[in-house]
């Protein structure tokens, strides 16, 4: 299961390197494993990356080093001052740039022997197999649920291998999907978690180098897939635990019953992803919690008026120490051991950083029996925006 | 049959923080049995409200995925390490 083939386009295979490519690959073409010939199936081989981000970060670095000889960059998203801290592509001057053509700026200096096409577009089901189609290896480098099923998606419709990879915190996965007789990403997990229930990268934070470990992995097995070495993680699961240093590696089987790579398939067509996961309309920022709110003015007011409001802080204490709002630290994580601190008499104002965490605990408490509880909208983000900009934001 | 239970980082804050935790059972669903009665909160991430195992979290017994075994009656043997590995989906933001 290591190998794929190319397919025929229009344009004529390349069958030489030139002098200057000879030379930037020569320490690709001293292993019998690489050589002229392997050269020149990364030469000949289009690669696409769904995603210019923490994972697309090593893999466009590398995949543009090693000669790929098409790149294609998906990304719809804008340089943000958040994403230095592991978005290694991007330089401080890029802030504010379309990720995709910023990459495409840094690929091209790096190897300018190579074609990259950047495609400032959000992946959808109407444009996926059109944009797949002309590309060899699919790379998932997104950063959602509904993309990741799309993705798959589209790669067993079209018969493309998809390299796999995400992240979370400390921890990282990696395969390979889509291999003929091989696993999806659904005979992995047929469905979604829930919006809200694992949060992203923004919300739970993340050590900026593990995409950069992930992502590398995942540039490695799309080198030995169009060079045809070595053993694939296709039917493999790879677990890597970045605190204990630990790799893992656990069975990945292909699911007979799978309704997208299964004998009897049903899903023959790209369907509605953001349905499929339970998001409706735009991102959902949040869990589908209806809780009373306050916003950060109202409350401001009503601290000025001298009303007797408590301020429960639902974060962790290492965001208290950033920034706080003298509210009572409990860790939403521990609200249900320690809610008897709580005086359901007073008036209660529950905050986070963005009021995702603090509907829950709004919703938890009311279910609860907390007749007197509001969440702060927007969290200590939006009471900087709109309240104390001098209470920083992170 | 003392096995080992291995967390995974979304659900270490509702553990304690705890990366592991070892239980004597007979089976799967009896270690995770023992799991969420040691850890309350991590039964509504592990376990719907009708005791079912959540779609997106996975099971393993050392490398077999429990779906391709006997589920939640798989038999665990002492030194057999269960695996919890939730679907995970950051890496571009």
């Amino acid at each position: 299961m290591g190998t794929i083939t190319q397919p025929q386009t229009g344009a004529k295979a390349a069958a030489t390197l030139s002098n200057d490519e000879i030379l930037r690959y020569s320490r690709h073409l001293i292993m019998p494993e690489v050589g002229m010939e392997g050269q020149l199936k990364l030469k000949n081989a289009k690669v696409l990356l769904i995603g210019t981000g923490g994972l697309g970060a090593p893999l466009g670095l590398y995949l543009a080093a090693a000669g790929v000889g098409k790149l294609g960059l998906v990304d719809f998203d804008v340089v943000d001052f958040t994403n230095l801290q592991r978005q290694v592509t991007f330089g401080t001057s890029d802030v504010g740039k379309f990720k995709s053509e910023a990459a495409r700026e840094r690929l091209s200096n790096l190897n300018p022997a190579i074609e990259i096409q950047a495609f400032e577009t959000k992946l959808t089901s109407e444009n996926a197999l059109e944009l797949f189609k002309d590309f060899d290896v699919i790379v998932d480098g997104t950063d959602n649920f509904p993309t990741r099923y799309l993705v798959n998606d589209a790669c067993i419709l079209l018969g493309k291998p998809n390299v796999y990879g995400s992240i979370f915190r400390f921890e990282g996965q990696a395969t390979v999907f889509g291999m003929p007789d091989g696993p999806c990403y659904r005979c992995l997990y047929p469905e979604p978690p829930p919006p809200g229930l694992v949060p992203s990268c923004a919300e739970g934070g993340v050590l900026g180098v593990l995409p950069g470990i992930v992502g590398s992995i995942q540039a490695m097995e799309t080198i030995k897939l169009l060079l045809g070495i070595g053993d694939s993680l296709a039917g493999r699961l790879l677990l890597f635990d970045a605190l204990g240093m630990k790799f893992r590696e656990l069975k990945l089987r292909k699911n007979p019953n799978c309704p997208m790579c299964g004998e009897h398939r049903t899903i023959t067509k790209l369907i509605d992803y953001y349905e499929f996961c339970g998001v409706r309309g735009e991102e959902a920022p949040g869990p589908d919690v209806q809780v009373p709110e306050i916003t950060p003015r109202e409350l401001k007011s009503r601290l000025d008026r001298g009303d007797d409001l408590f301020i429960l802080d639902v974060r962790e204490p290492h965001e208290y120490q950033i920034c706080n709002l003298k509210g009572h630290l409990i860790p939403l994580g521990e609200l249900t051991r320690r809610v008897h601190e709580l005086d359901s008499s007073r008036e209660i104002v529950a905050h986070c950083r963005s009021g995702k965490r603090s509907a829950e605990a709004v919703d938890f408490l009311r279910k609860a029996g907390f007749r007197k509880i509001l969440n702060l909208k927007g969290g200590i983000l939006a009471w900087s925006d709109e309240v104390d900009p001098t209470v920083p934001k992170y | 049959m003392a096995v080992k239970v291995m967390i995974p980082t979304p659900l270490r804050a509702y553990a304690g923080k705890r990366d592991s935790a070892e239980f004597k059972a007979a089976t799967v669903g009896e270690a995770l049995s023992h799991l969420t009665t040691e850890f309350a909160d991590l039964r509504k991430h592990l376990f719907t409200e009708d005791g079912k195992l959540r779609s997106f979290v996975n099971v393993y017994v050392n490398d077999e995925d429990i779906r391709y075994l006997a589920k939640e009656n798989t038999p665990t043997k002492d030194g057999d390490t269960i695996s919890i590995v939730p679907s995970i989906a950051g890496g571009c933001c």
